[in-house]
């Protein structure tokens, strides 16, 4: 107990991190094993795990590195696409479906990987916004030539077409990808102890690199680049490390949601889907993780739980989104929350802090 | 001081929460059956404790808010008013229905079927729309709950579904029937395809129409794509049309985009023959439409609103009295469906407290055995086959002084 208290700040807010997400995991668990939590929240397991994930991954790179991305559901959809594809494919080869699903994330993270290391060489050199307005655009080419793609195979291997299905697939072959109909999964792999896993994986890495040297050289070019810059700081090194580990997590999320549903389009990670994400991350908190889990969580069950409302549901939730957005940063709340937990002394000061922490946010 | 000050949050807490459940509650009784109490038997309550008068709980799921809004309102709509018939008949069926929204989302339409099935349902209606209908099949098929989808389209939707069944045509069946009927008519000479790229019921005709032109002989001069984001502009499509000699432009499309192509190829001044599909229907009553600019528009479609048939003008009064505005084919399709229902459960003998699955196996023995008369299809009725596919007639129609006339 005496050895938390004197841990540094930032080993406490980590561990509690895991322990939120281990303590929900177990939670979850048990209560499937047991009563049952109902089928709603049981198909929306696997979907959370995958936008937790993806609120991490883009919390990384908002959050830590500073750049903001407006493309990440485009990851997502390369990795929903490639990891889909690539399990189905070793459907025969791979009789094991976690082994298949895990392989199939390693390349969905790695195609993600490469893709977000091409676009970071010419956008991460330059100073300002430039990433938003690239990855948007990155996000909406690959959502074209997603549509537009259909990859097959059957016994002679694989084969491509664009724009016109003209495959002429064998007896026995499989469409993997079938342009504007999206994939159809013959198979749903994922599990939710698969969305933990990855949940967990994801914590560990970005943990890790933030409290490396080199996530401190990252925070040191989000803060003020010229200085990192005068101290030897490569800050285009540092952003596109930063920048490729968010583009491979994303990748794996997206395989994760893939390999759960029975089908999707290329259409459902359009510009909306990037937004939420970054909604997801805001609405944590810049930099913090386990604002991120919670954000991610809440706001995917949350238009579901508000079906009661019928064709009002998207208004009460943007109403809803509004209220907590004002409430989290209101230093009038903030201030009469401190005051309320701590003593009147502490209280006050704490108040001061974060009206000045409000100031400077902005 | 400070306990005072906590109690006093947790009090208006509390009270903010009475105040929003009382909103839910009250919220959530008069928007689940939209068109009033008439749907709401007596009995309906205790489902399953006895037979008489219970209903069975059909479940649904489409876009009834979003950018595909009407198709999903049209077919709820269609749907509650055959309820609302039947329960008012009060026989020894009567049916309980809840649509939920999926906005043409797979993801959420798994989370509204979800949502459907905590509450109940023992039969379903599938999804309105194909993508979502692809991803909620599949749970119909695995949960052994039985799906009569009036209108995804889509062949996924039923193949290797044995529960599964589907009221319109699919989308390889409309391709090939227009291809049909354009070579035995010999309306065109030189055909022209204008079709949506990112849509699964448009690229699924288009690929089975061209596919049996070139069986027939027919003479496929070219053909042009667009896109969600670009369906407001077709000159560039038109023009190219025009370039190409095509005096036939075949157009599988819904509405909306096919409004805009003949308005704008009006004011081209280009007048080839327009050829379109079921999703054509709704023409003749979209706003700001000049009807004048669909004469002559050529369309295979199973339920035609202007019909003189009592059974259409009676659903068509009462689509018009409830909601003022001309029932569509997704309409008519999803009134069917409830019929169809009705039907197989009296010849399969079914009681609202059999469970899903019981009710199940019981209409994958009846479906395909029964005809069904309806308002889509023609005088020979509707039958199934044990795959799920509908075999029913396409009417050709044609349009004529703001009417469809039948083209035979």
């Amino acid at each position: 107990m005496k050895r938390l208290a004197t841990m540094k700040k930032s080993t406490r807010n980590n561990l509690f991190t895991y322990a939120l997400v281990i303590a929900a995991f177990v939670v979850v668990q048990a209560l499937r094993v047991g009563p049952g939590i109902g089928s709603m929240l049981e198909g929306q397991l696997i979907p959370i795990c995958a936008y937790v994930t993806m609120a991490l991954a883009l919390n990384l790179v908002v959050g830590i590195s500073g750049e903001l991305s407006l493309g990440h559901a485009g990851f997502m959809s390369i990795g929903a696409f490639a990891g889909s594809a690539f399990a189905m494919a070793l459907q025969d080869s791979v009789g094991l479906s976690p082994l298949r699903l895990a392989l199939a994330m390693v390349f969905g993270a790695l195609i993600a990987a490469v893709l977000g290391f091409l676009i970071g060489i010419p956008v991460l050199r330059l100073n300002g916004d430039y990433l938003a307005i690239v990855t948007l655009a990155f996000g909406e080419i690959i959502k074209s030539i997603a549509t537009n793609v259909y990859l097959g195979m059957d016994g002679n291997g694989l084969h491509f077409s664009f724009l016109n299905d003209t495959m002429d697939l064998s007896d026995g072959g499989v469409e993997l990808i079938r342009g504007p109909m999206g994939v159809m999964n013959s198979q749903r792999i994922s599990t939710f102890i698969a969305g933990f896993v990855l949940v967990l994986a994801a914590l560990t890495i970005i943990f890790n690199l933030v409290n490396s040297r080199t996530g401190r050289a990252i925070m040191a070019a989000r803060d003020n680049r010229i200085a990192a810059e005068s101290v030897g700081i490569s800050v285009t090194k540092y952003k596109m490390i930063a920048f490729v580990t968010s583009a491979a997590l994303a990748g794996a999320a997206g395989t994760l949601y893939g390999c759960s549903q029975t089908t999707f389009v290329a259409t459902r990670f359009d510009f909306n889907t990037s937004i939420l994400i970054l909604v997801f991350v805001v609405l944590g908190g810049l930099g913090n993780m386990w604002g991120s889990v919670i954000a991610a969580t809440a706001l995917t069950i949350l238009p579901e739980a508000l079906r009661q409302f019928s064709e009002l549901r998207m208004l009460v939730y943007a109403i809803v989104l509004i209220l907590v957005m004002l409430a989290t940063n209101n230093p009038t709340l903030r201030g009469f929350f401190t005051r309320l937990f701590r003593r009147e002394r502490e209280g006050a000061d704490a108040g001061v802090r974060a009206v000045k922490g409000g100031g400077g946010h902005e | 001081m400070k306990k005072l000050r906590i109690l006093s949050l947790a009090m208006t807490g509390a009270l903010c929460l009475s105040l929003l459940a009382g909103c839910g509650g009250g919220d959530s009784g008069t928007s689940e059956t939209p068109s009033g109490g008439a749907s709401e038997t007596p009995a309906a309550e205790n489902t399953g404790s006895t037979a008489t008068g219970a209903a069975f709980k059909i479940g649904g799921t489409g876009p009834l808010t979003g950018g595909a809004s009407i198709y999903g309102l049209a077919a709820q709509r269609g749907a509650q008013i055959a309820v609302d018939e039947i329960n008012a008949e009060g026989g020894a069926i009567q049916f309980e229905l809840r649509y939920e929204d999926d906005v043409h989302v797979a993801e959420t339409a798994v989370n509204a079927y979800n949502t459907l099935k905590d509450w109940g349902m023992q039969i379903s209606l599938g999804s309105v729309t194909s993508t979502p209908g692809v991803a909620t099949s599949a749970l119909n098929y695995e949960d052994r709950i039985f799906a009569l989808t009036p209108s995804a389209s889509s062949p996924d939707v039923i193949e290797g579904k044995d529960n599964v069944y589907q009221m319109c045509f699919t989308d390889d069946n409309q391709g090939s029937a227009s291809a049909q009927y354009i070579y035995d008519q010999g309306l065109g000479e030189n055909i022209f395809v204008i079709w949506k790229n990112d849509d699964v019921y448009s690229t699924g005709i288009y690929n089975q129409f061209v596919a049996k032109a070139e069986e027939l002989g027919l003479n496929v001069v070219g053909n042009a794509t667009f896109t969600e984001d670009t369906q407001t502009d077709f000159t560039v499509q038109l023009t190219q049309a025009q370039g190409s000699d095509a005096d036939l432009i075949f157009l599988p499309m819904y509405y909306q985009p096919a409004s805009m192509i003949l308005t704008q190829a009006d004011q081209m001044g280009y007048a080839p023959k327009f050829f379109g599909v079921d999703g054509m229907d709704g023409i003749l009553t979209m706003e700001g439409f000049d009807t004048s600019l669909a004469e002559g528009v050529m369309l295979l479609t199973p339920f035609n609103a202007d019909a003189t048939d009592e059974a259409t003008v009676s659903f068509v009064t009462k689509y018009q009295e409830q909601w003022e505005e001309t029932p569509n084919q997704f309409a008519a399709d999803a009134y069917d469906c409830v019929y169809a229902l009705k039907q197989a459960l009296e010849e399969a003998g079914c009681t609202p407290d059999m469970s899903a699955e019981e009710i199940n196996d019981a209409l994958i023995q009846v479906f395909p055995t029964i005809t069904f008369h309806g308002l889509t299809g023609d005088g020979e009725g509707i039958t199934w086959d044990a795959t799920g596919a509908v075999s029913k007639a396409p009417k050709g129609m044609v349009i004529q002084d703001g009417a469809y006339v039948g083209m035979d």
